[in-house]
């Protein structure tokens, strides 16, 4: 009875976590991400064959010591992790004008997978590594630019472990612990969105 | 035009998708794998795919109790036995347990209806929630479930003689007997199962060498074979070989000293320890008597060094060389002024693991730890000192938990009766330093800024990999931007060198005299 009773509520929770997922990528648009001024204004702008959702991306700030938040438009979907993965395609593409980019030139995203905790993984080529400049501010920039534009657009995904080439990694260039998922840490990202 | 290009961009997609996919792999039919279990034999089908080799889900569920599910939405394959669950990606080799992540060789390829999964995959991933003990062997094709022994078995013979020799190795060692039958030896293992390799071809008075249930070698002999002897000798910790030399009848018998060549065969349990071993200590040695608290000894990190050499600067500093010159400085100061024991966890060129480094500190029993870096921006205008402590944010709840109510344990003492130790999980030691690793970073903070330029944001917290495991407190001082042009001659100048090994001593005695006057405060 115990263990039956438990399968229906892993049921429930699973059968939760995948609604979450596809009620965070309908909706997530109506809630302020965090360290966002303002609620990004609901927009489905293509009919149903390529909707796209405004998300908050993160860039490198003017002073090149806190990420910058800024609206980009990226491909809807349906699911929690595949709209994940849309958000870090944008947020590899090049920055807009006025910002740089806190990932290394060259990195590719190799997957993107959901744990049943709401913890991402997210695969990146080896470039991610290799390619990166090193410094503490450096690395922790573009760590919580991935993590942020993944937790802060997605309730139902709240922690971030960044691999590479399959991976885990101790860090990417020798500070930040990369061992385990990362919840966001919002006071990386300067108040306010571009 | 522009629903055109909505479609181009379909199709990219799909295109794009259908390359990814390993499920496009032309599949070939492969032997099957052997399951070797309490209840008997049985087999699950097995497949190739390009290079890789996958093993039938649905069979392995059937065998495991296990329930398996597609989750098309978010490309993963959810399989649960009872409230354990493991997920698999269905785009790459990964899957999830508990929170861990788990690479693996393959990603589950579809084939029909059914799934197909790595061998890898079914140790590391279906293995933990199965709730057995569970063993792919591939080499022979092979899985293990439950507490089976099943020993892996070869077999050479070895060339020349006479005597002529038969060398068999078993892996994990297992007991035997050898019954020598009309122009046969039996060789029967103290085991549940044989996993028997590539026996080497037979010759001179070996016909033949096969394998029989239970557990045993059958060697079929010539005719003139006369008699044998055996040996047992040791080849590495889990394996031992038994030498089996056979003669001629009339032929002189095998000499025993020529067997193993002397060695005494291993014994195959751990022998018991000598009664002496237990005997009551007639005195109890004190406990060493607790240190009054004070800095006695520091650990100096300098960050990074050899292949990995930190951030560079705009005209070719080197954060590993400058932080190794300083943390060199600071050591000489500190050592012949304050008598402080200073380590440093690297003193030359060469990349010392983030673990290494913490257990430098722990080990000697440091008073403080700190980690020694210069810093990097995308931006060249960043620019001033940083002093960071940890941050629990990647240690999840288990480490908060650490903080708010730390956990002790009762251990036996020699002599009797017990005491509470404070329960540690290594990897977590910084949690419970927090409070004085911030306080001390405050300290440095207040000595750097009196004599070198400060960030916007002088003290942080961050999830720094270094500082996880040290047990004690510990900052990470970044001492300025080596990205910025400016910065990086300021940072490689004797003056400003200086300028850091000074605001550092200072905030050192500064701590000392703090836990000092602390623990005096304290005495009746």
């Amino acid at each position: 009875m115990a263990v039956s009773s438990r399968i229906v509520a892993l049921a429930l929770i699973t059968a939760g976590a995948v609604g979450a997922g596809t009620w965070a990528a309908a909706r997530y648009l109506s809630r302020p991400a965090r360290g966002a001024a303002a609620p990004p204004a609901a927009a489905v702008q293509a009919p149903e064959a390529a909707r796209r959702i405004k998300a908050v991306l993160y860039y490198v700030s003017a002073d090149g010591l806190r990420l910058a938040a800024a609206e980009r438009d990226v491909l809807f979907a349906e699911h929690a992790s595949e709209q994940a993965r849309r958000i870090v395609e944008a947020l590899l593409e090049p920055a807009p004008e006025g910002f740089s980019s806190a990932i290394p030139a060259g990195t590719e995203l190799r997957g993107l997978f959901v744990g049943t905790r709401g913890e991402a993984y997210v695969d990146f080529s080896g470039s991610l590594r290799t390619n990166h400049p090193g410094g503490s501010a450096s690395e922790i920039l573009t760590v919580y630019a991935i993590v942020s534009a993944i937790t802060a657009n997605l309730p139902a995904i709240t922690s971030v472990q960044i691999l590479i080439d399959g991976h885990e990694v101790d860090t990417l260039a020798g500070h930040v612990d990369l061992r385990r998922p990362l919840p966001n840490a919002p006071q990386w990202a300067e108040k306010g969105t571009t | 035009m522009r629903a055109r290009s909505l479609l181009a961009v379909v199709l990219i997609g799909l295109a794009a998708a259908s390359v990814a996919r390993p499920a496009a792999q032309a599949l070939r039919a492969a032997a099957p794998y052997a399951v070797l279990s309490a209840d008997g034999r049985a087999t699950v089908a097995a497949v190739t795919a390009g290079d890789q080799e996958m093993l039938r889900l649905d069979e392995l569920a059937a065998l495991l109790q296990l329930t398996v599910r597609e989750d098309r939405a978010a490309k993963a394959l959810t399989v649960s036995r009872g409230t354990s669950v493991v997920v698999l990606s269905l785009d790459q080799g990964l899957a999830s347990i508990g929170g861990k992540i788990l690479s693996l060789s393959a990603a589950p390829v579809r084939d029909g209806s059914r799934w197909l999964v790595s061998p890898d995959t079914v140790n590391r991933a279906l293995a933990p929630i199965a709730g057995v003990r569970m063993e792919v062997r591939r080499a022979s094709r092979l899985i293990v479930l439950g507490d089976l022994r099943v020993p892996r078995i070869s077999v050479q013979q070895e060339p020349g003689g006479p005597p002529t020799r038969v060398a068999i190795d078993v892996a994990p060692r297992a007991a035997y007997t050898i019954v020598q039958e009309p122009r046969r030896l039996l060789v029967r293992f103290d085991a549940d199962a044989l996993d028997v390799g590539p026996i080497s071809s037979t010759s001179g008075l070996v016909q033949s060498i096969t394998s029989d249930d239970p557990a045993t070698l059958i060697i079929a002999l010539d005719r003139t074979v006369g008699t044998f002897r055996a040996a047992t000798v040791p080849v590495d910790a889990a394996t031992s070989r038994i030498l089996i030399d056979l003669a001629a009848a009339g032929a002189p018998a095998p000499s025993p000293s020529g067997l193993a060549r002397a060695q005494p065969p291993p014994p195959l349990v751990p022998a018991a320890p000598p009664p002496a071993a237990m005997a009551k200590p007639e005195a109890v040695p004190a406990l060493p008597a607790a240190q009054p608290p004070g800095v006695r000894t520091v650990v100096i990190d300098p960050g990074h060094g050899g292949d990995e050499l930190g951030t560079k600067g705009a005209g070719g500093v080197l954060e590993k060389d400058l932080v190794l010159d300083i943390a060199r400085r600071l050591r000489t100061v500190l050592d012949s002024r304050l008598g402080i024991r200073v380590l440093l966890t690297r003193d030359d060129d060469r990349i010392v693991p983030h673990d290494e480094r913490a257990s430098i500190a722990n080990n000697n029993k440091a008073d403080l730890f700190i980690s020694l870096h210069a810093n990097s921006s995308p931006s060249a205008s960043a620019r001033g000192a940083e002093v960071f402590y940890l941050s629990l944010d990647g240690l999840g709840a288990e480490a908060r938990r650490m903080v708010e109510s730390p956990e002790t344990r009762p251990v036996p003492v020699l002599g009797g009766g017990s005491r509470d130790i404070d329960l540690i999980l290594w990897d977590m030691a910084q949690a419970r330093h927090l409070s004085e690793s911030a306080s001390f970073a405050m300290l440095v903070e207040e000595e750097l800024r009196r004599r070198i330029e400060m960030g916007p944001s002088p003290i942080q917290q961050a999830p720094f990999r270094v500082l996880v495991a040290a047990n004690m407190p510990a900052v990470l001082v970044e001492m300025g931007f080596l990205s910025n042009p400016e910065q990086e001659r300021q940072l490689t100048s004797d003056d400003f060198k200086n300028r850091v090994v000074q605001a550092l001593v200072d905030a050192i005695v500064r701590y000392r005299g703090r836990i000092e006057g602390q623990a005096v405060s304290r005495l009746p």
